[in-house]
């Protein structure tokens, strides 16, 4: 039961921080529990449509399916992250102008909700696919105790969502002035994080290089099995022995979206309060 | 519009997988691997033939390798691996982590 919890936890726990992360990057923003609940519910649909054909995506563009599935989905997820960063940058300023709550609010409610609840959906649909891959591994296998180990996945739901409210709890005691400069950090290294995640599978499908592998080895000090390694790798995109390719879709990542929220944000006028 | 995007990605994909490399077999059979070790020449790419002989599903992982794959019970997956210096990594069973253990050795 407890290596079933263990197993759950660990898949739930990715795509519960990174829903935590959008719904701290969209406090306070009306239509918000609408929308990026409406993400995570497809993500869930998405990931049991998804374990149902996985014969049929593992199967698929001569066996390298699963890798280009896992790529593609993992490259809009960081489209979208990276387009509500510039997005920020071309309105951020206007509302830390602005001192009216009531424009303030207003002009928030034009965010682009539905790229963050992408997102959420995304995050969901990944992890989510292979617990219920696994759950069903269980319940197809008829093996002695599939009560227990199905209790066991349900604790490691359980907990993983746990972790992920108590990080949401946590970055919403940041004032409210520093909470969007910090949420857009976290939301520009998540999307480094997934880049280089997206890069490693095109390798594993050998279609981009390793560009040396690895670069290094930092096992040592963060194991990327240890609890922090993976909370690490969601969040930054930690990776205990990263190949030259994913160093590299992770730092370009970061160069692209930081350079085009700053040139957005320059071209935007500062709209004084009025 | 799935099967267009699996048409296109198939597309993509036939080419290199066509590409010349050694090939190394691995059966997964009652949650275990057979070979558990599989000696590899370093500083060459090679594709593994990952064989899943059980009915249910397993997930080829390997942190070392960087490397992960669901293999649908009854069917095979392969796996691009390397070029990797001399050394032992570790893979295993995302499924079944208990039994499922086994190292590539790049000799």
């Amino acid at each position: 039961m407890l290596g079933a919890a263990v197993i759950v936890f660990r898949e739930t726990l990715e795509a519960a921080l990174i829903v935590s992360i959008v719904m701290a990057a969209t406090v306070g923003i009306p239509g918000r529990n609408r929308w990026v609940g409406a993400g995570v519910l497809a993500g869930i649909g998405g990931a049991v449509l998804v374990a149902a054909f996985a014969a049929t995506i593992a199967a698929a563009a001569a066996g390298m399916g699963q890798e280009l599935f896992n790529a593609a989905v993992l490259l809009a997820a960081v489209v979208m992250l990276g387009w509500h960063t510039v997005w920020m940058a071309g309105h951020g300023r206007t509302l830390a102008s602005e001192v009216n709550a009531v424009g303030r609010a207003v002009a928030e409610g034009t965010r682009p909700l539905w790229a963050l609840a992408v997102v959420a959906g995304v995050a969901v649909l990944r992890e989510g696919s292979e617990t219920v891959l696994f759950l069903y591994g269980i319940a197809a296998g008829g093996q002695d105790g599939a009560a227990a180990l199905f209790a066991g996945g349900l604790v490691g739901i359980v907990a993983g969502a746990l972790l992920g409210a108590a990080l949401y709890l946590g970055l919403l005691r940041i004032p409210m002035r520093h909470l969007f400069a910090v949420t857009n950090w976290m939301v520009m290294l998540l999307a480094a994080g997934m880049a280089a995640q997206a890069a490693n599978f095109l390798v594993q499908a050998d279609l981009l290089p390793t560009l040396g592998e690895p670069l290094w080895d930092t096992s040592f000090l963060v194991s990327d099995d240890s609890l922090a390694g993976r909370l690490l790798h969601t969040l930054v995109g930690y990776v205990s022995e990263p190949s030259g390719i994913q160093l590299l879709f992770w730092a370009a990542t970061l160069a692209v979206i930081g350079l085009a929220a700053q040139a957005v944000g320059r071209a935007t006028p500062v709209r004084s309060a009025s | 519009m799935l099967r267009s995007f699996l048409a296109a990605v198939l597309l993509l994909a036939a080419a290199p997988a066509l590409a010349d490399e050694s090939t190394f077999s691995i059966t997964i059979k009652d949650h275990k691997f057979e070979p558990a070790e599989l000696t590899i020449p370093a500083n060459k790419k090679v594709t593994l033939v990952v064989k899943n002989d059980d009915r249910t599903m397993e997930e080829f992982e390997s942190k070392e390798l960087r490397r992960e794959k669901v293999i649908p019970g009854g069917q095979e997956a392969k796996i691009h691996v390397g070029p990797l210096k001399p050394g032992r990594y570790e893979f295993f069973g995302e499924f079944n982590p208990k039994t499922a253990r086994g190292w590539l050795v790049a000799k």
